[in-house]
């Protein structure tokens, strides 16, 4: 019951987070159909801005500045690049991005160096909100899901309440028409790349201190969010909410649960001896095979379905 | 009459391949130390890197320029193919295994070809970015699994063998890199040729036709699906190849063999080298390779070279570096490329300034950190250079700068000059 409960918090904030970084990927997808692989890249750009600001004006300022700056990185790559790329169409902007990451890893390194960055949580955030059955739930984490949730309804109340908002999601589901309505279809474009760009600084800010701060943190964190976004289905933020936190709550889950195959063929009377690849298969641990998962829930949902679980159109 | 100008050029193209082959089978005895009476054992082995790299890329190109999908997981059967040749050359040495050295690569591309089936029966499902999505969960699902599984794979450690297994065609015993070499490249030769000639089968033109527009492909009869299929298949097979190739010349295979790297390597070669020719992933593969044995030994920032100048082939040139060259063929046929002399040293001056300063800028911020923390001091021409120092900044900014705003002029200038060569020969091309 404590290992459930602690986990459901953990997978919880770990959920949030990696919704926030994939809400600004599944804008941009769904409406630019590019799929942004140099979005954790920005995540991570987001968490050395932070670390950087942070050390000159504090935590909380930077909370602020570092987000924005990765929104003008955001720009930028839109304007200079992927509008550049985009009449040789969706593959030659997939590459841009794809090339992007390197530039963007490795510049990484040079400006802050290989070693991991002490970005600490900030001594006012740094106490132990409350104890659930002898374990410390910090109050950080609690601090995360407050941003995380502020941002989500920031970000509904954007969409639907503003008449950018209502221009951007008639280019997320028609962007020819909304183009022939005369709205300025490139400029949107920016914007919400700019916007998605943002967010995923804020989530660099905010996971940058909860997790490491080191150069490896883009690739960790890539794949995993491009799992979300497709599995969310495209053109729907509700999809990638759900994705995201049913992702967080099965990474995290699965680190705790220490049983295998074999423990579910036991009943049945069955038991293997020997050693050799057929019983390594059934005798790993869901808790080893866990970093597998979304990958193969990946794999199973884009070969049967498409859209993903609550898309609007085919990937 | 283009019937004939075509021959012509393949002619022409045949021979640029009999020059590289014979370039390729002379390049190790350029490099051969008579006090030691060896061959040097860093060009030996770049020269087997580059072999296996450009079968890696060739097969690449037959997902990405040939039927235009965006594979991530390409590496995924050039490990393959590296895991199983460890276990065929255990076998064999056991003496289990009753095949000789030379036929081995053959096993491991059987297996690339294998695990191509399988996971190209999901992948190919679908096109574009879902497939390149499937493919990268593929990628990532094999990595882990070569994490977690050590019969097969070994976990981090890798697995390892010995490839004297002492049974040859040509009694040779592969103890030297030199004779691996050779190896190497007579089976980068077979799959290259076997590659070219896949791509004048009907398969390889349907593969072009579903690129371009696979509706159409539908209409005629063809299903887009089978020919993805059929070529993912194919393009497994020769990355096992190239995997098996691999296993052999180092003995070792561990998860990097097929993790993403290697997959993005492949698709940086196809692509730099010029996707839209069949020899262009190879020029790619030489190319990277020089740069990963020769650049990164100079430069800690060898990445972000290769990343800018992929993302500047992305926006300018995105035929490659092939490309760029073969748009030159009717200039040179007219005999007009005399009047490209003074546009491109004209391009080439402030060109050449705006990447030395760009370069000084990068070098500079690597040694700030990287350089610092390996205690290592930035030298040029023999002097040390203080990083710390205002000028040498303000010289590489002022060179980036200056050199990016004079390029742009002349850049200008020569897109006019070549427009006008251009609508030149174009009614002479129209005569003939």
């Amino acid at each position: 019951m404590e290992i459930v409960l602690v986990s459901l918090f953990n997978g919880l904030v770990y959920g949030m987070l990696l919704f926030m970084l994939a809400s600004g990927l599944t804008l941009i997808f769904s409406m630019m159909g590019v799929l942004n692989f140099a979005h954790a890249s920005i995540y991570m750009i987001g968490a050395y801005l932070a670390f950087t600001v942070s050390r000159f004006v504090g935590f909380f300022p930077a909370l602020i500045i570092a987000p924005l700056l990765c929104a003008l990185i955001g720009a930028a790559i839109e304007v200079w690049g992927l509008r550049r790329v985009h009449h040789n169409g969706h593959i030659a902007e997939l590459l841009f991005t794809f090339g992007l990451v390197f530039i963007i890893q490795r510049s990484v390194q040079m400006i802050w160096g290989m070693l991991p960055m002490a970005y600490r949580v900030p001594p006012s955030l740094d106490f132990s909100l409350f104890t659930i059955y002898g374990a410390n739930f910090p109050a950080y984490r609690g601090f995360m899901l407050l941003v995380s949730v502020g941002m989500l309804l920031a970000t509904w109340l954007l969409l639907k309440k503003t008449r950018i908002g209502l221009v951007i999601q008639a280019a997320l589901t028609h962007p020819q028409m909304a183009s022939a309505l005369g709205h300025n279809v490139p400029r949107v474009f920016t914007i919400v790349f700019a916007g998605g760009c943002l967010l995923a600084g804020l989530a660099g800010v905010i996971g940058g201190n909860y997790q490491t701060t080191e150069p490896g943190m883009a690739e960790s964190m890539g794949p995993i969010v491009f799992v979300v976004v497709v599995f969310g289905g495209l053109g729907s933020l509700a999809g990638c909410f759900v994705a995201s936190i049913l992702m967080g709550l099965i990474m995290t889950f699965a680190v705790v649960i220490n049983y295998s195959m074999l423990d579910l063929l036991k009943p049945l009377g069955i038991t293997v001896a020997g050693d050799n690849l057929f019983t390594e298969i059934l005798t790993v641990p869901v808790a080893r095979i866990g970093a597998l998962l979304p990958f193969a829930m990946m794999i199973i949902i884009l070969s049967f379905r498409p859209r993903g679980l609550m898309g609007t159109r085919d990937t | 009459m283009t019937a004939s100008r075509f021959r012509q050029s393949s002619i022409w193209q045949g021979w640029i391949w009999i020059v590289v082959l014979a370039l390729a089978i002379a390049a190790p005895w350029a490099f051969y130390n008579y006090h030691t009476g060896r061959q040097s054992g860093f060009v030996i082995s770049m020269l087997s890197q580059m072999g296996m790299m450009s079968i890696l890329a060739l097969s690449y190109n037959m997902l990405l320029g040939q039927a235009g999908l965006f594979s991530l997981c390409h590496a995924t059967f050039f490990g393959i193919g590296g895991y199983a040749t460890i276990h065929f050359l255990n076998l064999a040495g056991a003496g289990s295994l009753p095949l000789p050295m030379e036929l081995i690569p053959l096993l491991s591309g059987l297996s690339g070809l294998g695990l191509a089936i399988v996971f190209g029966y999901i992948a190919t499902k679908q096109r574009a970015t879902a497939f390149a999505m499937i493919t990268l969960g593929i990628g990532e699902l094999m990595v882990t699994s070569a994490l977690m599984f050590q019969h097969f794979f070994g976990g981090e450690g890798g697995v390892n063998t010995n490839r004297m297994i002492g049974r040859s065609l040509f009694g040779l015993t592969y103890a030297h890199g030199i004779q691996v070499y050779y190896l190497i490249l007579v089976w980068t030769l077979l799959s290259a040729l076997a590659m070219f000639f896949l791509t004048m089968t009907p398969l390889g033109r349907m593969a072009n036709a579903s690129r371009d527009n696979f509706e159409r492909v539908q209409f005629v009869g063809y299903d887009p699906r089978m020919v993805r299929f059929f070529q993912f298949a194919l393009s497994g097979l020769f990355a096992g190849i190239g995997g098996g190739l691999y296993a052999i010349t180092y003995e070792i295979v561990t998860f990097d063999a097929l993790a993403a790297p290697l997959s993005a390597n492949a698709l940086l070669m196809a692509y730099i080298g010029g996707s839209a020719s069949f020899g262009g992933p190879i020029l790619g593969a030489v190319l990277i390779t020089l740069l990963q044995s020769g650049v990164s030994l100079m430069s800690n920032s060898w990445l972000v070279y290769v990343g800018v100048l992929f993302i500047s082939m992305v926006i300018f040139a995105p035929a490659g570096i092939m490309g760029l060259v073969t748009a030159h063929g009717p200039i040179v046929r007219a005999g007009q490329l005399g009047r490209l002399t003074v546009p491109y040293i004209r391009v080439l001056v402030p060109g050449i300034l705006m990447v030395s300063g760009f370069v000084g800028l990068v070098e500079l911020t690597s040694f700030l950190t990287i350089g610092a923390a390996q205690g290592k001091s930035l030298v040029l021409f023999g002097n040390k250079i203080d990083i710390h120092a205002m000028l040498p900044w303000l010289l590489a900014t002022i060179c980036l700068v200056g050199g990016g705003f004079w390029l742009r002029l002349e850049a200008r200038s020569f897109r006019r000059v070549w427009e006008g060569l251009m609508l030149d020969l174009k009614p002479q091309r129209s005569m003939s």
